[in-house]
C-alpha cells in the first residue's frame, strides 16, 4: 500500500501508539482487500457494546486510554452505535451489575479518547446525514447501507476496531464500497408484491438479501409502486444487509445513482429474480406462531424514529399491556429526549411499555435477558431482529406494528 | 502428493487442525453460543456443534459488525476456531481476524466447502495463500 508522509509518521510511532496500532491494523486489512492506499474520511462510527468488546475488548480500550491525550483523541468526529446498557432501565430488565460496570468500563474509555457517545444506529436520522461522494467510515451495517443507497455516502462495513482506527488515523483503506467499481448493479430483483407496512418493507429487505447472500453483491430492486418513506427504507437496508450482508443497493429514479436499471448495471440488465406476494406471505409464515404466549415485544432494531414513536404512542393510547408480556421500545438519546419532552414516553410508558435509551435490543445481553426472565417467544415488527435474535435463545415472530401491539396488549399472539 | 488448495493472501498465522465444513454463512453475533463454543442458531447447519480449535470451512460471512471485537474476545478465552476458510469473507470478518490475530483465508480457486472433508487434517498458511490437506478423511 502507498502511504503518504503523515501516514508513515503514524506508522513509526510519531503520533502515539494507538495511531501506531490503528495504521498497522487498517494496512493489514487493507492489503487482505489489495487496497492501494488510504482515503480521507469525514466520520467514523463505532459499534462496541460490551457484549461484544468482552473483558479483552475493554481491555484494550483502556490501554489506549491511558496514553497523552494527544496520541490517543480521535482526529475526525468520531460517534457510537447503541451501547450493551442503558443505565436508567438495566435492573428493570434483570442485567446485573456487573455487566452494567463493564459497559460503564467501555464508555469511560471512550470518551477519554474522544468519542461522542450518541449511541445510535440511526445517526443519518439524527445526528448527520452524509453526503453524496462522502467517505466515512461506518459501523452498523444498516447504517452503512442506508448511507451508501440512499445519501450515496462511501463506506464498507467497519467492525469496531476498524472504526475506531479509523477515528484515530482520520483515514480508511480504500477497497470495496470506496470504489466506483464495487458500486453497479450485480443482481436485478423485480418486487411486485408491495409493502403495507414498515415490517413488509423488512420482509422484502430479507428476501432481497437471501437472494443477494454476499457482501459483494448490489442489487438493484424495481417494481415499488411508491415513494418510500425514510423509516420503510431504514427497515429495508437493515434486513437486507442482515440477511443478505450487502452493503448497497439501488432503486433507479430513487436512490442517487442510478436513474434508470441500465445506469445501474452500467450495461444492459440481467434477467430478473422476482419477489411475488406469495414469497413475502411465505416470510411472515415461517415465523408465525398463532396463539402463542408473547413474553417479550421488541419495538428496535434499527431504533426507532419520532415519527414511529408517535404512532406507537397513538396505539397504545388507552390500552394496557399484559402483565406477563414485556414490552420494550428502543430509541436513540435524541428521539427520547424529543419523545419526553413531546409526551410520547409518558403515552407509551402510561399502557405499560419501557422506551429505552441508546440502545437496541440485541445489542443489550439479550441472552442473559431472556434467562433471567424467562423469555422465550419474541414479538416484533423487525425482520432484522427475527434474523438474528434466534441465535440467542428467542422464538421470534414477525408482525406488523398494529398486530405487535395488539398481541401486547392481549399477552398472545392474534 | 498432499491436496493442496491455493487462494488469496490471507491474516494471521500458520495453524494446523481438523476441519468442520458447511455450505453455510458465519456471525459470531448471529450464530454462535460464545460461551459455550457451539453453534446456536437452529437454522444453521453446524447447529449444536463446537468450533473451538476447530478449522471452519463455509461459504461467507454475514450479519452484523459485531463479529469483529468478537474474534478478539473468543481469541482472549481460548474459545475460538483455529482458522477461517471462506469462499469469500465481508470486510467484518478481515477487520476481527486482523484484530484478533485468528488465521484467515478466502478467495479459493475451487469451492472450499466442497473440497474439504469434516475431519480432514489441514495447514493453513495465510501468509502463502496456501491450504494444505495432511490427513484426508475417506
Amino acid at each position: 500500500m502507498r502511504l503518504t508522509e503523515i501516514e508513515q509518521a503514524m506508522r513509526a510511532g510519531e503520533f502515539g501508539e494507538p495511531r501506531r496500532w490503528a495504521i498497522e491494523h487498517q494496512i493489514k486489512v487493507g492489503r487482505f482487500f489489495d487496497a492501494e492506499d488510504l482515503v480521507p474520511v469525514r466520520q467514523a462510527h463505532i459499534m462496541a457494546d460490551s457484549e461484544s468488546l468482552g473483558e479483552a475488548g475493554i481491555l484494550f480500550l483502556e490501554r489506549l486510554a491511558d496514553t497523552a491525550p494527544d496520541h490517543r483523541r480521535v482526529r475526525v468526529p468520531t460517534i457510537t452505535d447503541p451501547r450493551g446498557v442503558d443505565f436508567a432501565a438495566y435492573g428493570r430488565l434483570k442485567i446485573g451489575e456487573d455487566l452494567a460496570m463493564l459497559e460503564q468500563r467501555a464508555v469511560a474509555a471512550f470518551v477519554a479518547l474522544g468519542v461522542l457517545m450518541t449511541n445510535t444506529c440511526i445517526n443519518y436520522q439524527t445526528i448527520m446525514p452524509p453526503v453524496r461522494g462522502e467517505h466515512m467510515a461506518f459501523g452498523d451495517t444498516g447504517v452503512v447501507i442506508y448511507s451508501n443507497a440512499v445519501f450515496g455516502a462511501r463506506s464498507n462495513f467497519e467492525g469496531g476496531p476498524s472504526a475506531l482506527a479509523a477515528g484515530l488515523t482520520g483515514r480508511t483503506p480504500r477497497y470495496g464500497f470506496h470504489l466506483d467499481q464495487h458500486r453497479r448493479g450485480t443482481k436485478r430483483i423485480v418486487v411486485e408484491a408491495q409493502p403495507q407496512s414498515l415490517s413488509d418493507w423488512g420482509a422484502l429487505g430479507g428476501l432481497v438479501g437471501r437472494i443477494v447472500n454476499n457482501y459483494w453483491d448490489v442489487p438493484v430492486i424495481e417494481g415499488f409502486a411508491e415513494v418510500p418513506s425514510s423509516d420503510a427504507l431504514k427497515h429495508f437496508g437493515a434486513a437486507l444487509a442482515s440477511y443478505g450482508s450487502a452493503a448497497m443497493f439501488h432503486i433507479p429514479g430513487l436512490t442517487p445513482e442510478a436513474s434508470t436499471s441500465a445506469e445501474a448495471f452500467g450495461g444492459p440488465s440481467p434477467e430478473p429474480a422476482v419477489i411475488s406476494a406469495g414469497d413475502l406471505r411465505g416470510f411472515y409464515a415461517q415465523y408465525a406462531a398463532p396463539g402463542d404466549r408473547v413474553d417479550v415485544v421488541v419495538f428496535a432494531a434499527p431504533q426507532l424514529s419520532l415519527f414511529e414513536l408517535e404512532e406507537l404512542a397513538a396505539l397504545l393510547d388507552g390500552k394496557t399491556i399484559a402483565p406477563h408480556t414485556t414490552t420494550l421500545v428502543a430509541t436513540s438519546p435524541e428521539n427520547k429526549s424529543a419523545a419526553d419532552r413531546m409526551g410520547l414516553t409518558r403515552r407509551i410508558e402510561a399502557a405499560g411499555a419501557v422506551v429505552l435509551e441508546g440502545v437496541c435490543f440485541y445489542q443489550s445481553y439479550a441472552r442473559e435477558m431472556a434467562e433471567a426472565n424467562g423469555w422465550r417467544r419474541l414479538l416484533t415488527n423487525s425482520a432484522k431482529l427475527v434474523n438474528i435474535i434466534a441465535g440467542y435463545g428467542y422464538e421470534p415472530t414477525l408482525a406488523s406494528t398494529e398486530q405487535c401491539i395488539a398481541s401486547a396488549v392481549a399477552g398472545r399472539i392474534t | 502428493m498432499p491436496l493442496v488448495f491455493r487462494c488469496h493472501e490471507g491474516i494471521g498465522p500458520v495453524v494446523t487442525g481438523p476441519v468442520l465444513v458447511a455450505d453455510d454463512g458465519f456471525s459470531a453475533r448471529y450464530d454462535l453460543d460464545r460461551k459455550a463454543g457451539v453453534f446456536s442458531r437452529p437454522a444453521h447447519k453446524l447447529f449444536g456443534r463446537s468450533y473451538a480449535g476447530k478449522v471452519l470451512a463455509l461459504n461467507t460471512s454475514k450479519g452484523g459488525v459485531a463479529t469483529a471485537w468478537m474474534l478478539h474476545e473468543m481469541a482472549a478465552r481460548g474459545i475460538v476456531p483455529l482458522a477461517l476458510l471462506f469462499n469469500r469473507v465481508n470486510p467484518i470478518i478481515a477487520q476481527g481476524a486482523a484484530f484478533g490475530n485468528v488465521a484467515l483465508v478466502d478467495r479459493f480457486e475451487d469451492d472450499i466447502t466442497r473440497v474439504l472433508r469434516l475431519g480432514d487434517i489441514v495447514e493453513v498458511d495465510p501468509g502463502r495463500g496456501i491450504v494444505t490437506v495432511l490427513n484426508r478423511i475417506t
